[in-house]
């Protein structure tokens, strides 16, 4: 009972942890919407805190990809938006007036604390509640999801991760119960997580390959058809119910392995259950007969699938999943895909950043789930190695891997700890024998932990001049730490008696673990402060005069509400579409949901053409505003000038007369002197290097570190209307139409000679 | 849009006629107030006939020296006049504010200009005419020759004295009543671009005509075999005239350029569902629209219904989905219906009208097209009514046989 409070209340404090470590950004900048995606997911909540659910289904966007519009309702995952929806009704319900924005802002930490709680839930499934209090602890602050889930950021990951875990959780719960309620909530978890995100593939995907695993291992029991016979059925049936998912559900090859894995399943379990009624000599008999048959449904079922997947459009993979098989694929054939720097490979050091000492702590995991393997450890450590592979295939499934690692490592360390106090109690007991007789088993362990406790708490006491927030955090979790070792110690009574360690050896290694924690800590922490923060719509720089804030983005969105006329369309590349759509609500052309390559490249096409061409392509659109962005003035490296390859590539594969090469000098976009005269030519090195020679005489580009090639222009065709304070965003203007065209001052005279 | 025109003469004066579409709606599309700029006040009265025609006709004259010190064409960000016509062909520059930029600007802002000149046409004057897409010969000294269709009147002369006959076939801009007599023209020749596009050849001269120096001695043996053939081949009589075509001419020109013929306006764009009469705000695939708009023309005096039966609205989304014809009940108002395209996206009613003479129509209106509402799919699909069955079927089956597992045994 008393482990069960004492559980409770650090379930408690985790949460309150996994909350108030993501809320360095609303200290640190203000309390605003992240990046770019999270601007796409707010509108979307506006929109439906105003109108209701029935016209957010049915919501025809007409303010993007102009003038194709998108169906908002069909091809939006609504889970996110309908739970920060929902939240915000029942705030308001309770008369408390919290704006849309604020909900929003805060719903990713709210869901960072349940998903470690559902953390929780799942390692206690598989490891008991110590592994499952440390496994939470390390999720609530693990770097790799702070980095999606700070507050702010309000994308579809925010909510999608609990939706994992706790799908997962249910499935290993079924499986550990074989009740059937929780084999239905697991559908109903699994819908929910369909209707958060695109990942929900990664769990249809994975279960089926547990079970798999489990059959072959020979490891099948009622208890698994239980948990994933009802999974296939309700969960696909609630997936199609999601407009963006539809008859995908049944339609696309990524869910074809759950129903061939449904079909093997059933197979077997009718093996089994002729195996029971059989005897052994007919049950040889009755196999070969079977195998023959199954052999050839098989071949059947195989070639319907072929069949599908070769009929269905995009051969059955759709590109991000191709991409995940083959990581070669997407830079390969789908510029589109590849121009995202988040589905590039990640580099090591961001492993390390992500998940720090959570690498190393890894194998230790895997090497205890496998001490006793069961159902539920074997499928934490399948989980781990799939993560593993997809995380090294794309950088943002580092976010899939996170949980993964932190269960893994939430078990190596409640083992290892378990082992260390198991060892240090029965020593000190030794030791204690000699004295105090029969003091009984419970004291020494309390001394023990109330001499940790109050070594620590001095070693607060000393730091505390410094005060910082980061060292509260550190200090709660030391607390946790100790908290999860002492309730698992509670455990091993029972089972006792496996290794014994030297008294100093084990001591020494739990301090060096409780540093491990510590520095784990301190590196999330910084993490969150200085690395994840950063809204990415304000940017922030420290010099020797102090802190420089730039707020350009905003500015110019601003600027386009206030001076353009609603209708007006505004063309950029597809990056800022959806902050353009939400921040100065006017119709953009492109947008971050890149469904529609050509209608990228038709804009990538004319911000690579000269400008005349441009223009016209323009104006075909409809277009009245070009937004650029620029960092040549104050460094900001990720300006459209670095990701104009991808306009030129992009815009080359639908319309062959880009050619790459001639933007390329020696095989690098270059704009200074080296650089071709197609490049100096083209519209955004004319928009953005615009009078850009006025502001220090030289136009030295300070991103690319050189001075630009072609410093003194005009614009014939476009007219600068609007210029940020740093010169990050340009906007310009298309010039109309000329009323009259000049003439030509040729000569007449084709007949008459002058005379001699 | 404006709907530019440029306008070139072989007269004794070059026209040149910008202009926009008005939104005046009682009014005429274009303000009565002149600037007449001379070189000369006496260019006043020795042009008194196409001057008193301007008055005749309501217009205001101001007449002013080019050179005049005070000159302005406009004050407090205002135009003070409605039209420029510029009969100083030999001024070096305007006096005041005027210069050929501002007379240019003037034009951009959608008014309209009479720009004359002879064989002294000044630089300023050529600036301007070139800006328009006119290109006046730069031989000062060159005129047009016409060895063939030169005015009877002066056989043994130079041929410098042309009769022109050849001029755009448009009512609008030279008025219903044929000219009959030829133009007359002396002066310094120009020319405009093929491919501009902006500019109207309202009197060509003939192909044998050429620009020279009347003066110089002609060199070049081939080019006169030419025109000697051509000469053969265009003899003919001529019918003689009493009076040459020109006043009739300019006067009509006139009109034209000063807005009293082939101005249009297109008012209340109305479209609905077919049923209904509120505009919404979107339509859905496969509606029915019906869609109307009022075009008029100002005759003169007042806005009368413009009568054609070549009116067309397009449904256009990047390409026109649909095009059709607009048919018209002799009331100025045109309309059509049509089913809107399985096709969702924003949309625009469309009108473009382009007619020679006539001031471009241009309309564009957005509207959003959406898909289905989740509710407005047909509920019941007579095709599927197997799978209903099966799916029923299959839940009573399963009722029954969990009943019959679970209690018989």
């Amino acid at each position: 009972a008393f482990g069960g409070v004492l559980c409770a209340f650090t379930l408690i404090l985790i949460g309150v942890l996994a909350f108030s470590i993501r809320l360095f950004s609303v200290i640190k900048y203000e309390s605003v919407i992240h990046e770019f995606d999270p601007y796409f997911n707010f509108r979307v909540t506006q929109f439906l805190s105003k109108n209701g659910i029935y016209e957010f289904w049915n919501w025809f966007d007409d303010r993007t990809w102009y003038p194709l519009g998108r169906v908002i309702g069909g091809t939006v995952y609504p889970g996110l938006t309908l739970t920060a929806g929902s939240i915000w009704w029942f705030v308001n319900a309770l008369n408390i007036p919290l704006s849309v924005e604020t909900v929003c802002v805060f719903t990713a930490p709210i869901f960072s604390a349940i998903a470690s709680w559902a953390t929780y839930l799942l390692t206690k499934e598989a490891k008991g509640t110590g592994a499952g209090l440390m496994a939470a602890a390390i999720l609530a602050m693990v770097p790799s999801y702070i980095s999606r889930s700070v507050a702010g950021s309000y994308d579809n990951e925010a909510v999608a991760i609990f939706a994992l875990v706790f799908t997962f959780y249910l499935y290993v719960k079924t499986l550990n119960t074989g009740s059937l309620f929780y084999a239905t909530l697991n559908a109903l978890s699994y819908f929910y997580m369909v209707c958060s995100w695109g990942g929900y593939t990664f769990i249809i995907n994975l279960i089926p390959m547990h079970v798999l695993l489990c059959i072959v291992t020979g490891r099948y029991s009622s208890r698994l058809y239980i948990a994933y016979a009802p999974l296939v059925i309700l969960g696909t049936l609630l997936a199609a119910l999601v407009p963006v998912v539809g008859f995908n559900a049944v339609l696309t090859s990524e869910h074809f392995a759950s129903f061939l894995v449904f079909i093997i399943l059933h197979v077997v379990a009718f093996v089994y259950y002729i195996k029971g009624l059989l005897t052994p000599r007919l049950f040889k008999m009755a196999m070969t007969l079977v195998i023959t048959v199954g052999l050839a449904v098989c071949f059947a079922v195989v070639a319907i699938l072929v069949a599908l997947v070769a009929s269905s459009p995009t051969k059955g993979w759709s590109g991000r999943s191709l991409s995940l098989l083959d990581p070669t694929y997407a830079s390969k054939y789908i510029p589109i895909i590849a121009s995202v720097s988040e589905h590039q490979p990640p580099t090591w050091p961001s492993y390390f950043m992500d998940i720090n000492v959570l690498a190393f702590l890894v194998p230790a995991g895997i090497i205890s789930c496998f001490l006793p393997l069961s159902d539920a450890s074997s499928f934490m450590v399948l989980y781990l190695v799939t993560a593993v592979y997809f995380s090294g295939v794309m950088v943002r499934l580092m976010l899939v891997l996170a949980p993964a690692a932190c269960i893994l490592s939430g078990i190596a360390l409640s083992s290892a700890f378990d082992v260390l106090t198991r060892s240090m109690k029965f020593q000190l007991s030794k030791l204690f024998d000699d004295g105090p007789a029969i003091s009984g088993n419970g004291s020494p362990n309390g001394s023990s932990a109330s001499t940790v406790n109050t070594s620590s708490s001095k070693n607060e006491k000393t730091e505390k001049s410094e005060a910082a927030p980061k060292e509260k955090q550190s200090k709660k979790n030391r607390r946790k730490d100790k908290e999860v070792t002492e309730s698992v110690s509670v455990k091993p009574k029972k089972e006792k008696r496996l290794s014994v360690l030297p008294l100093e050896a084990s001591i020494v290694s739990t301090l060096l673990l409780i540093a491990l924690g510590g520095f784990y800590v301190v590196h999330c922490v910084w993490a969150a402060a200085e690395a994840y923060s950063a809204p990415s719509i304000v940017l922030t720089s420290r010099s020797r005069e102090g802190l420089h804030v730039f707020d350009d983005f905003r500015e110019a969105y601003a600027w386009l509400s206030h001076n353009t006329d609603v209708d007006d369309k505004v063309a950029s590349w597809w990056d800022y579409g959806y902050q353009t759509t939400a921040m100065a609500n006017r119709t953009v052309i492109v947008d971050n949901n890149t469904w529609n390559n050509t209608h990228i490249a038709t804009v990538g096409t004319a911000m690579s053409s000269p400008e005349k061409a441009a223009w016209e392509i323009f104006d075909s659109l409809d277009v009245k505003y070009v937004l650029v962005v620029f960092g040549g003035l104050v460094g900001y490296p990720s300006d459209d000038i670095n990701k104009f390859l991808w306009m030129v590539r992009i815009g080359g594969g639908e319309f062959p007369h880009i050619k790459e090469p001639d933007y390329l000098r020696d095989g690098q976009y270059r704009v200074d002197a080296q650089a071709t005269p197609t490049m100096l030519n083209c519209l955004m090195y004319k928009l953005c290097y615009y009078r850009f020679v006025e502001t220090d005489g030289k136009g030295f580009d300070r991103v690319r570190g050189y001075e630009i090639g072609k410093k003194h222009f005009k614009l014939t065709h476009f007219e600068e209307v609007f210029t940020t304070h740093h010169w990050m965003v340009r906007i310009y203007k298309l010039k109309p139409q000329k009323n009259r065209i000049r003439g030509k001052l040729k000569k007449l005279k084709s007949v008459s000679l002058p005379a001699y | 849009m404006a709907a530019p025109r440029v306008l070139l003469l072989l007269a004794a004066a070059a026209l040149l006629a910008v202009s926009s579409v008005g939104d005046a709606s009682g009014e005429g599309p274009r303000g009565r107030k002149l600037l007449v700029l001379v070189d000369d006040l006496a260019v006043r009265s020795s042009h008194s006939a196409f001057f008193g025609s301007l008055q005749a006709r309501g217009l205001d004259l101001e007449f002013r020296l080019a050179d005049d010190p005070k000159l302005s064409l406009h004050r407090y960000g205002q135009y003070l006049y409605d039209g420029l016509v510029l009969f100083a062909p030999s001024t070096p520059r305007f006096g005041g504010s005027v210069d050929q930029n501002a007379v240019l600007e003037f034009i951009d802002a959608g008014h309209d200009m009479i720009l004359a000149a002879d064989h002294s046409a000044s630089d300023l004057i050529r600036g301007i005419a070139t800006e328009c897409g006119v290109d006046f010969d730069e031989d000062p000294e060159a005129m047009v020759i016409d060895h063939i269709n030169y005015a009877s009147s002066e056989v043994e002369g130079d041929h410098t004295l042309i009769a022109g006959d050849d001029l755009i076939q448009s009512d609008v801009i030279l008025g219903s009543k044929k000219i009959e007599a030829p133009v007359l023209f002396r002066g310094i020749g120009h020319a405009a671009n093929p491919s501009n596009s902006l500019v109207l050849k309202v009197l060509s001269a003939s192909p044998s005509a050429y620009s020279a120096n009347p003066e110089a001695k002609l060199a070049s043996v081939p080019s006169l075999t030419g025109f000697l053939k051509s000469g053969v081949q265009k003899a003919g009589s001529k019918m003689s005239h009493d009076k040459a075509g020109n006043e009739q001419f300019v006067t009509e020109t006139s009109k034209w350029v000063f807005h009293e013929r082939g101005h249009l306006k297109a008012v209340n764009v109305k479209h609905h569902k077919v049923g209904e009469t509120n505009e919404p705000s979107m339509y859905r695939i496969n509606d029915d629209l019906e869609y109307s708009v009022e075009i008029y023309e100002w005759s003169g005096t007042s806005w009368k219904p413009y009568v054609a039966d070549d009116v067309q609205i397009q449904f256009f989304m990047m390409s026109p989905y649909v095009l059709k014809n607009m048919s018209t009940d002799k009331t100025a108002v045109y309309s059509a219906s049509f089913k809107v395209p399985d096709v969702y996206g924003v949309f625009q009613f469309k009108v473009e009208y382009q007619r020679l003479g006539y001031t471009g129509l241009s309309l564009a209106k957005q509207i959003p097209v959406r898909p289905y509402r989740h509710d407005e799919y047909e509920r019941f699909i007579t095709s599927a009514f197997p799978y209903y069955a099966a799916s029923f079927s299959t839940m009573g089956a399963f009722f029954i046989f969990s009943v019959a597992y679970l209690y018989h045994k």
